[in-house]
């Protein structure tokens, strides 16, 4: 079926507040990939020069890439996505050493359904997303072999108590290892101080302005893993499969970038996001703020609206050129009810109503003005319902 | 949209008429789904066939209000012993309700489908909104159309009930949908073949086995699930074969009997109807009354019965004496050339009393 209705004029200029779903790639990362796609297309594990070729520069990339996450090139596995190191993480720990598995409610479904799939035990959330911690110390036991808290929420961008949940573990759990997503720190935290405790954190290059399909895996030494892909033993039998050369030279890229601009870019979009937020509380009545700032990276805002379903403030901010986004979008593209926010007690009307903008390195100052131009007219029109009959 | 053919080129017709048209696909069941309705595979179908169309696509979980208005309701049906309609209710709730609703939110003028009927303007009838039967009788789906009252109609667009089924996949061909020979859905969409309706209704709610007597009460058997017992079903309560056919013409949950008869004990002079709704003025006198999605329209006296509880009940009174219509099933009433829905309810439904005067020897 359709609606109808009259044409509308030009498309109004894009205003990117979904970086939380994806960011633009930097330029740093674009340029360090595009030779991989042309002339230096070469397998980097065969033995003629033009495989020596894309060998130095995938040599090269893990080194930078373990110097931005602090730990050493040989502990980091590349992996085709922050699913797949995540899966790597916990299914991969599960398998080579059994015991249980333990995760918090509202992590990322990459981890929750890993978990799930292996009957772990799933933990209560605090009413911001973070891990209970009273909770936690009561999942675990010496039977517990992997426990996976993220490192930021990927919804309403909470920052977990990572070094806490370290402790507890070794206490609890000393055969546990400690695994992270960190899929949403890396662009936002000083990640190596963040997760020093940690034995595996995963990250995902598309989210700080490398390219999708390409994302890592860091193994600290001697924690061992089954692999999930079985094939010609790349990443020293932890990750069989071809490198992406291009993906991988250009997620070092992103992330040279990012840690050389990381202060910058945290304290000029936090000011860009509490702008977003001081201004959105001041010009509408019944929106409030999901997570305190204090507890949340610099970039998400994360709100619920009194009175409106996001599927329809969405549609308008859609036609204004905003790009924003609600819970996390299923296969089929429709808006389901988020687990996040249910785990966080939320109840399901405020949740039909709520609404994540992020920011990221290329947010501007027009990006907010049109928010704040858009969303209260649209959230008004929402709210001001035909009469019925 | 569904991306099958008919929404794909009424979406089409609206595009080259100058529309603004925007294809929506409502996410309306989680779980399993086989038949050619809201499942994920239908979404894909859809955004393929918008994309193919150039116009944009959007995809409404209405997975909560399906579940209150739809699935709720149609277990309930069951339990009761009722036979339970839910791609009417569906139309009735979502199609027509929460999602012209939601149109009208967003500024959109019209809802439009790519049901066979046609939505005959005000201004050629002399003052109401009339819903008519399909171009193509074969393929026609006022049936299910018949709860549209005079706002409803005002902002939905049938563009294909103008054309026949033959003119509608020729032009699918033209426009070189990828689609178009995707088959009609028809199944309701929540049932399983694997798992039947059995399947579905006996793993939410409890269903017990009967037993199926004659109308002198004489035991003839036992049947799994009275639940599922539909009246005017023929086969499937455990008779034997051979000599005169034999049809369920009461279903007694409570009791947990259903009780069997011959196609003569099966016929009725009259038939109630409840939760009527009207497409204009509630009719009364001469009608025609068709009681399933493709079955003939037979003629009828209609009386509107006063109730109390400001339900439209009515009793069809039959020129010729029609077999029973299970409750739970809509009976819908057209005017006597047969060219206009009337409106219509549902047999044996809450107000109705008995849903069935039986027929005088």
């Amino acid at each position: 079926m359709a609606g109808v209705s009259t044409p509308s004029p030009v498309p109004p200029p894009i205003a990117y507040l979904d970086h939380a779903a994806t960011t633009p790639m930097r330029p740093e990362a674009v340029d360090a990939m595009l030779p991989f796609l042309t002339e230096r297309f070469a397998n980097p594990s065969g033995s003629h020069g033009a495989s020596r070729d894309a060998r130095l520069a995938l040599d090269e990339a893990r080194d930078d890439v373990a110097e931005a996450l602090d730990c050493a090139p040989g502990d980091v596995v590349f992996t085709g996505c922050g699913t797949e190191a995540d899966n790597l993480a916990v299914l991969g720990s599960a398998r080579r050493h059994g015991g249980l598995a333990v995760c918090p409610a509202a992590e990322h479904d990459a981890v929750l359904h890993s978990v799930e799939h292996l009957q772990g035990r799933v933990v209560v959330v605090d009413a911001a997303g973070a891990v209970d911690l009273d909770r936690l110390a009561g999942a675990l036991d010496p039977s517990v072999r992997v426990v996976s808290v993220m490192t930021v929420n990927n919804e309403v961008g909470t920052v977990s108590p990572l070094a806490d949940v370290v402790a507890l573990v070794r206490d609890r759990s000393p055969q546990a290892v400690v695994h992270t997503d960190a899929v949403q720190g890396f662009q936002w935290l000083d990640l190596p101080a963040v997760v020093a405790g940690c034995d595996l954190v995963a990250v995902s290059a598309h989210k700080f302005g490398g390219p999708k399909g390409v994302g890592a895996l860091v193994v600290r030494g001697g924690v061992a893993l089954e692999p999930l892909l079985m094939g010609g033993g790349q990443e020293r039998d932890r990750r069989s499969g071809t490198h992406n050369v291009a993906g991988i030279v250009a997620m070092a890229a992103a992330m040279k970038a990012t840690v050389a601009s990381r202060e910058a870019t945290v304290a000029r979009v936090m000011a860009l996001r509490d702008r977003l937020l001081d201004g959105l509380l001041s010009e509408m009545d019944g929106l409030s703020e999901t997570v305190p700032r204090a507890r949340k990276v610099a970039g998400s805002a994360h709100v619920c609206i009194e009175g409106v379903e996001n599927e329809a403030m969405l549609f308008l901010l859609d036609r204004e050129g905003i790009c924003a986004s609600a819970a996390s979008a299923c296969s089929s593209g429709a808006m389901d009810p988020s687990h996040v926010l249910a785990a966080m007690g939320l109840p399901r009307e405020a949740a039909a109503g709520s609404l994540r903008l992020s920011l990221g390195w290329s947010s501007t100052d027009a990006d907010i003005d049109r928010v704040l131009e858009v969303l209260p007219e649209a959230v008004a029109r929402l709210r001001r319902r035909a009469p019925v009959g | 949209m569904s991306g099958g053919v008919d929404s794909s080129v009424a979406a089409a017709l609206l595009r080259d008429a100058g529309h603004e048209v925007v294809g929506v696909t409502m996410k309306l069941w989680g779980g399993e789904s086989d038949t050619g309705c809201c499942s994920v595979a239908d979404v894909d179908d859809a955004r393929r066939a918008a994309q193919q169309l150039g116009i944009d696509h959007l995809v409404f979980n209405f997975g909560d209000d399906f579940t209150a208005h739809v699935v709720g309701p149609y277990l309930d049906a069951h339990m009761a012993g009722r036979t339970p309609n839910p791609c009417i209710e569906c139309n009735r709730h979502l199609k027509f309700a929460r999602l012209a609703e939601r149109a009208d939110l967003l500024g959109f003028d019209a809802v439009a489908t790519g049901h066979h009927a046609k939505v005959v303007r005000a201004a050629l009838t002399g003052g109401s909104w009339r819903l008519g039967r399909g171009a193509d009788r074969a393929k026609d789906q006022s049936y299910v159309l018949h709860m549209l009252g005079q706002e409803q109609l005002a902002k939905t667009l049938l563009p294909v009930g103008e054309l026949t089924k033959d003119e509608v996949r020729r032009r699918a061909g033209v426009l070189g949908l990828r689609t178009a020979a995707k088959p009609d859905s028809q199944d309701v969409c929540f049932i399983t073949s694997r798992g039947g309706r059995r399947g579905f209704v006996g793993t939410r709610v409890p269903l017990h086995a009967g037993t199926v007597v004659d109308t002198s009460g004489h035991r003839l058997g036992v049947v799994p699930a009275v639940e599922l017992v539909t009246v005017g079903q023929r086969k499937g309560v455990g008779l034997p074969g051979g000599g005169p056919a034999r049809y369920v013409v009461d279903v007694d949950v409570a009791e947990a009997v259903v009780t069997v008869g011959s196609a003569e004990e099966l016929l009725v002079d009259a038939q109630r109807a409840g939760a009527c709704t009207w497409v204009d003025e509630p009719p009364g006198g001469e009608v025609l009354v068709q009681t399933s999605a493709h079955g003939v329209p037979r003629s009828a006296t209609v009386e509107q019965v006063p109730d109390a509880d400001g339900i439209g009940t009515i009793v069809v009174r039959w020129h010729q004496p029609q077999r029973r219509v299970a409750p739970g099933q809509s009976i819908v009433l057209y005017d006597t050339t047969d060219t206009f829905v009337l409106g219509g309810g549902v047999a044996g439904s809450a107000g109705a009393g008995a849903e069935a005067a039986p027929t005088q020897p």
